[in-house]
């Protein structure tokens, strides 16, 4: 609905380091965020996000490094001047004015005529769904209400950069999925180049082209959803990012072994000595009849078995003391069928679902 | 039927007895401050009331009132009154505001240290600091001295037993009042507002005055109000630095009682500035919660 005066613009940032004393919140961090995309910066707590988006939106001076908008470096230039929208973790709404006030404040410092002042504003809070809310107090908003007027104060003017830092923390869980979904739809109508902050691994997954995923103030890993949960770099990654166990492998030349058995396995193997192998609940099944030619076997003995209403999670030994766990749809008659601790059960992996990774921490 | 309700509601009377006693027994123990309250408040005002009322002749009669409209000396004391007031209050503001914010600016050690030098002088008797400013100001004194040593000027100011005088004292006295709750607003509002503002492209100056300030006002409001409401009565000050020339309406009341005994009068005077600081009160309480006052404009 709202055409756009202005194209998103691509964020470069080059070898950025900032660091407090001992703490380096920032670690030699490059990162290129497509025109358009929707990034997400995931990562622990203390990890370094916040003072990413910070470098970003000009209140943290780092160290060192470049920060492009477009063709233009923007390091060295101050907050007021940068031009991107942002919404904080507090919303930072100004309680001494209005929705409208807060949502007309930068189009008032730009001196937009009156008339076009009320119409924008009208229009942007109609893009979140407020429509008529104008003349609220803030403190008259629910958490929900706030977080969208914070939104659209930061999109009014039309900034080509949109950065967000974990806006829906503070929101209970059914709020916060239905604010993800219009959040996503914002960024695809508006189509501003969107950087978001999360620690949340699902609303990450289900909101972004691409995911970085921090840690230590690194990068540990920047792919979309997908590849990060089925093919993640690393070890930090893959505990990260959905449930997994990890085994231990040996590897020769051209093989991969677990234990004496060789494994069946798809893709490539990362370059390194340290082989794990990565089994994530879901992805491995419990085979009735006993071995599956062609894929991965493993027998074990279940240790505890606990019924989640829509699946069940199986908790087994492996002969060599490993622990695995995984999950299992619940269906009809399999219900009645749920194996019992101290059962034999074969667990079989197909090798696509057999994905081998760097062992490494980082 | 008293079965049925018995069950129904099960402890109604208990509770409600239990709840009864609780406001017993909390009255009870507040009773003695609001006995005090009652002895040393209430009763003195009352009195004062009535006093106020009473002519020469021991009799009721409103001469005491009527003589205050009528002689321009009694119109010129609640005038003088308002203008010290009314600038006192200007002049903490103009120096106090900036006091303040460069207080909330700085690391919180700092800050404390500010705060107490900003309370040290609350550990002095008002009359103390007076006269140390009568030392100071005079022909003679400190601040003459030096600023002719500077070159500031080359005769000795006449900076004491005058209007500047009683000013640059006041000011100093109440300046805390003013800063005080200023602070206190400063220190509560939330970083994230101005980066909100910067973010959104106000140069720090219109962050300052669309932001920052506006959300100062509740404490500005409340300071102000304060100093501009002790200033009313206040008596040793003037009274000291003013050298005769600054009468306010305390003054006269002591000197109505002091030099010419007439109790009528003196009461009658108390009585408008007491209905007239009410009535500020009243007008500000309109405009912001008095409450406010104690806890810094929050
Ligand atoms: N102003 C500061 N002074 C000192 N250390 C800081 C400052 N800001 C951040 N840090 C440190 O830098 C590191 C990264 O902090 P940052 O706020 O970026 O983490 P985050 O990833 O946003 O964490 P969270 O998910 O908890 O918000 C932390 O170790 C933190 O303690
Ligand atoms: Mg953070």
């Amino acid at each position: 609905m709202t055409t756009r005066a202005t194209e998103a613009l691509p964020i470069s940032v080059r070898n950025v380091t900032k660091t407090y004393g001992p703490v380096n919140a920032l670690d030699d961090v490059s990162l290129e965020v497509k025109s358009g995309e929707f990034l997400t910066l995931l990562g622990p707590s203390g990890s370094g996000k916040t003072t990413l988006l910070m470098v970003l939106a000009g209140f943290t001076r780092p160290d060192c490094g470049s920060l492009k908008f477009g063709d233009d470096e923007v390091i060295r230039k101050p907050p007021h001047l940068r031009e991107v929208g942002m919404t904080f973790q507090s919303y930072a709404l100004f309680p001494h004015m209005t929705v409208a006030g807060n949502v007309g404040y930068p189009l008032r410092l730009r001196k937009r005529p009156k008339s076009e002042i009320a119409e924008r504003v009208e229009r942007a809070l109609e893009t979140v769904q407020l429509g008529g809310y104008g003349e609220r107090r803030i403190d008259q908003l629910s958490g929900g209400q706030k977080q969208r007027v914070a939104v659209a104060r930061a999109i009014v003017f039309e900034p080509r950069i949109l950065l967000m830092d974990e806006p829906l923390s503070a929101l209970d869980k059914k709020l916060r999925d239905q604010m993800q979904i219009e959040l996503r739809h914002l960024h695809e109508q508006l189509g501003m180049t969107t950087v978001y902050v999360t620690h949340d691994q699902r609303e990450a997954l289900t909101m972004s082209d691409r995911i970085a995923v921090v840690n230590h103030g690194r990068i540990m890993q920047l792919s979309t959803p997908r590849d990060l949960y089925e093919r993640p770099a690393n070890r930090f990654v893959a505990d990260f990012i959905g449930e997994s166990t990890f085994l231990p492998v040996r590897r020769t030349d051209s093989d991969v072994f677990y234990g004496d058995t060789p494994l069946h396995y798809s893709g490539d193997l990362p370059e390194t000595p340290d082989l794990l192998l990565m089994i994530r609940p879901e992805r491995v099944v419990l085979s009735a009849n006993g071995p599956v030619e062609g894929a991965n076997n493993f027998t074990a003995t279940a240790s505890n078995v606990v019924y989640q209403g829509d699946s069940f999670l199986l908790h087994a030994w492996l002969q060599d003391g490993q622990q695995v766990v995984m999950r299992g749809a619940v269906r009809g008659n399999s219900a009645t069928a749920l194996p019992v601790v101290g059962d034999q059960v074969t667990l079989t992996m197909s090798p696509e679902d057999t994905v081998l990774i760097d062992g490494r921490e980082a | 039927m008293s079965m049925t309700t018995a069950t129904l509601r099960p402890n109604e009377t208990g509770l409600r007895t239990d709840g009864r006693l609780e406001r017993l027994r909390l009255f009870g123990l507040s009773s003695p401050a609001m006995l005090l309250i009652l002895v040393i408040l209430v009763i003195p005002v009352g009195w004062l009331f009535y006093v106020s009322f009473i002519g020469a002749n021991g009799e009721f009669s409103l001469e005491n009132y009527e003589r205050m409209i009528k002689r321009r000396s009694y119109i010129r004391i609640f005038i003088t009154t308002f203008q010290v007031s009314v600038l006192t209050t200007g002049l903490c503001i103009l120096i106090g505001y900036p006091l303040a914010y460069f207080m909330a600016q700085l690391p919180n050690r700092l800050a404390n240290l500010c705060l107490i030098t900003v309370l040290l002088p609350f550990w002095t008797s008002l009359l103390v600091r007076t006269y140390a400013w009568l030392v100071l100001l005079q022909k003679q004194g400190l601040v003459n001295q030096w600023a002719m040593s500077l070159g500031l000027w080359d005769e000795p100011l006449k900076i004491v037993h005058n209007m500047t005088g009683t000013l640059i004292g006041m000011v100093h006295i109440m300046l805390p009042f003013l800063i005080l709750p200023v602070y206190g607003a400063m220190k509560a509002i939330d970083r994230d507002y101005l980066m909100a503002a910067s973010n959104l492209g106000a140069t720090p100056r219109k962050a300052f005055w669309t932001v920052f300030f506006p959300l100062t006002t509740p404490g500005l409001f409340a300071g102000a109000l304060m100093v501009f409401i002790l200033c009313l009565g206040f008596f040793v000050t003037p009274a000291v630095l003013g050298g005769g020339k600054v009468i306010m309406v305390s003054m006269k009341i002591v000197s109505n009682i002091e030099l010419f005994v007439n109790w009528g009068a003196a009461s009658a005077m108390g009585v408008v500035l007491l209905i007239m600081t009410l009535v500020i009160l009243w007008i500000a309480s309109r405009f912001l919660r008095l409450d406010q006052i104690t806890s810094g404009g929050r």
